[in-house]
């Protein structure tokens, strides 16, 4: 850069830490600015996907509400809080949907785990991942059949300890190249069954559609068995 | 300053490719080739924020006193990408989903402030245009080549996914050049893309070395009497 060129109050300590601090604050106002004004199409958007995926794993014919409406809160083993949507046809509740967190080689993996009443898998679907492009990101149904190959299975089928990936001694495919992804999928949707099982009775019953449509209290009433 | 524009044209492409003559940007480069549709997808993204970094670094260069200009730079690269990501994800969702991986990546692209230090500071703005697009074509140039390699190599297609990047109408493209290949794995891993990288730069250098002799020769051949 030529310095010569430039005038003399550039050269000063004050200038400078004007600059500087000016251009934080601008980028701030902006990326506050840009955040606000994107908020909301990008919420909408993520719900969309939520709905999206969720019809791919419940499949159409098993209810007549729309699952996203009233989900249900529950929280997994550790406390973190866990989204369940149920599908009705009638009173009755066809299937789950649990929103699953797994843990992959670049941070949280998040899933969408169908299950019918009696705990079998309907189909599981990755919502948001940053896997490895081209190798962990083979979890997408978009780019592999890989996330397929867990319909109708369940808690007891595989048994328990064979729930895991090859390498660890289970009768999943892990990819080449890429171990790490597979397993905390594989281990999501496990945590997820077992979290079904465990709230399997409050689950089932049908949520109460209030004026709201917020049924978030189920009153209890004798739950039809599957 | 310069407004040479043919030159460049063929500094960004060739002759000072971020890549193969800078060897700039390496962690994106290694770490999305693995397919030859990620090197575009990556490419692509890299382009759009290096023209726009050139520009704006080219247009506020007066006031933006030397002893700061790193900092600065840095705050408007940040600020731009993630601009990017959140309108993207906004209202290009479904592009946003397949770019989205590599948009944060661009952030940590050395190639950006080394273009926004070395030309965008000192030259005008359609120069530094020019400069930032150039410099990002032969970047995703380099991109696919080795995108492609890994690709061929590692699991036999070529341009997988290409439809889901550009749109369906894209999907000629994806080719299945070797049916039932099982994939030479090295290729597709880390150390494929350090041997995939290290052919291309001596690819390069022996293009360069050629014609450079060639030129050489036809000096000496139009001038026997120099001799």
């Amino acid at each position: 850069m030529n310095t010569d060129t430039r005038p003399a109050y550039q050269g000063h300590l004050g200038y400078q830490a004007g600059l500087l601090g000016g251009f934080a604050t601008l980028a701030g106002a902006l990326l506050v600015g840009g955040h606000l004004l994107t908020q909301d199409a990008i919420a909408l958007r993520l719900q969309e996907d939520l709905s999206r995926s969720l019809e791919q794993v419940i499949p159409a014919r098993l209810h007549d509400n729309d699952p996203a409406a009233s989900p249900l809160e529950l929280s997994d083993s550790d406390g973190a809080p866990v989204r369940a949507y149920r599908a009705l046809r009638g009173h009755e509740v066809t299937g789950v949907a649990l929103r699953v967190t797994g843990y992959g080689y670049a941070g949280a993996i998040d899933l969408v785990l169908g299950l019918d009443p009696a705990g079998r898998i309907l189909g599981v679907r990755v919502l948001a991942h940053k896997e490895t492009p081209g190798l962990g990101d083979q979890i997408d149904a978009a780019k592999g059949d890989w996330i397929r190959h867990f319909d109708g299975k369940s808690l007891g089928d595989p048994p328990a300890d064979r729930w895991g990936v090859k390498r660890d001694g289970g009768v999943f495919d892990q990819f080449a190249g890429a171990t790490i992804s597979p397993r905390g999928v594989v281990k999501a949707i496990k945590e997820g069954l077992m979290l079904f099982r465990e709230h399997r009775a409050a689950l089932l019953v049908p949520p109460v559609v209030t004026t709201q449509g917020q049924g978030r209290d189920p009153r209890p009433r004798p739950s039809p068995t599957p | 300053m310069t407004s040479d524009y043919p030159r460049i044209i063929r500094d960004g492409l060739w002759d000072s490719n971020v890549i193969l003559a800078q060897v700039l940007a390496l962690c994106p480069t290694l770490a999305v080739t693995s397919t030859a549709t990620n090197g575009l997808g990556m490419g692509l993204a890299t382009t759009a924020v290096l023209v726009g970094s050139n520009g704006l670094v080219a247009s506020l260069r007066r006031w933006v006193s030397p002893q700061v200009r790193i900092p600065v730079f840095v705050i408007i690269i940040a600020s731009l990408v993630t601009l990017v990501d959140m309108a993207l994800n906004a209202w290009l969702h479904e592009l946003y989903k397949v770019l989205g991986l590599f948009i944060a990546l661009i952030v940590v692209n050395c190639a950006i402030l080394g273009r926004a230090e070395a030309f965008a500071s000192r030259n005008r703005v359609p120069a530094a245009l020019l400069d930032g697009l150039m410099m990002g074509l032969g970047f995703t140039l380099a991109l696919v080549v080795m995108g492609g390699f890994r690709e061929l190599l590692g699991s036999g297609t070529l341009f997988a996914g290409a439809s889901q990047l550009l749109g369906p109408g894209f999907a000629f493209l994806e080719l299945r050049l070797i049916p039932g290949y099982s994939g030479f794995l090295l290729a597709i891993l880390p150390p494929g893309g350090f041997l995939t990288l290290g052919l291309l730069l001596a690819g390069k250098r022996m293009i360069d070395a050629r014609v450079a002799q060639r030129r050489r020769l036809t000096a000496t051949q139009s001038s026997p009497s120099a001799a």
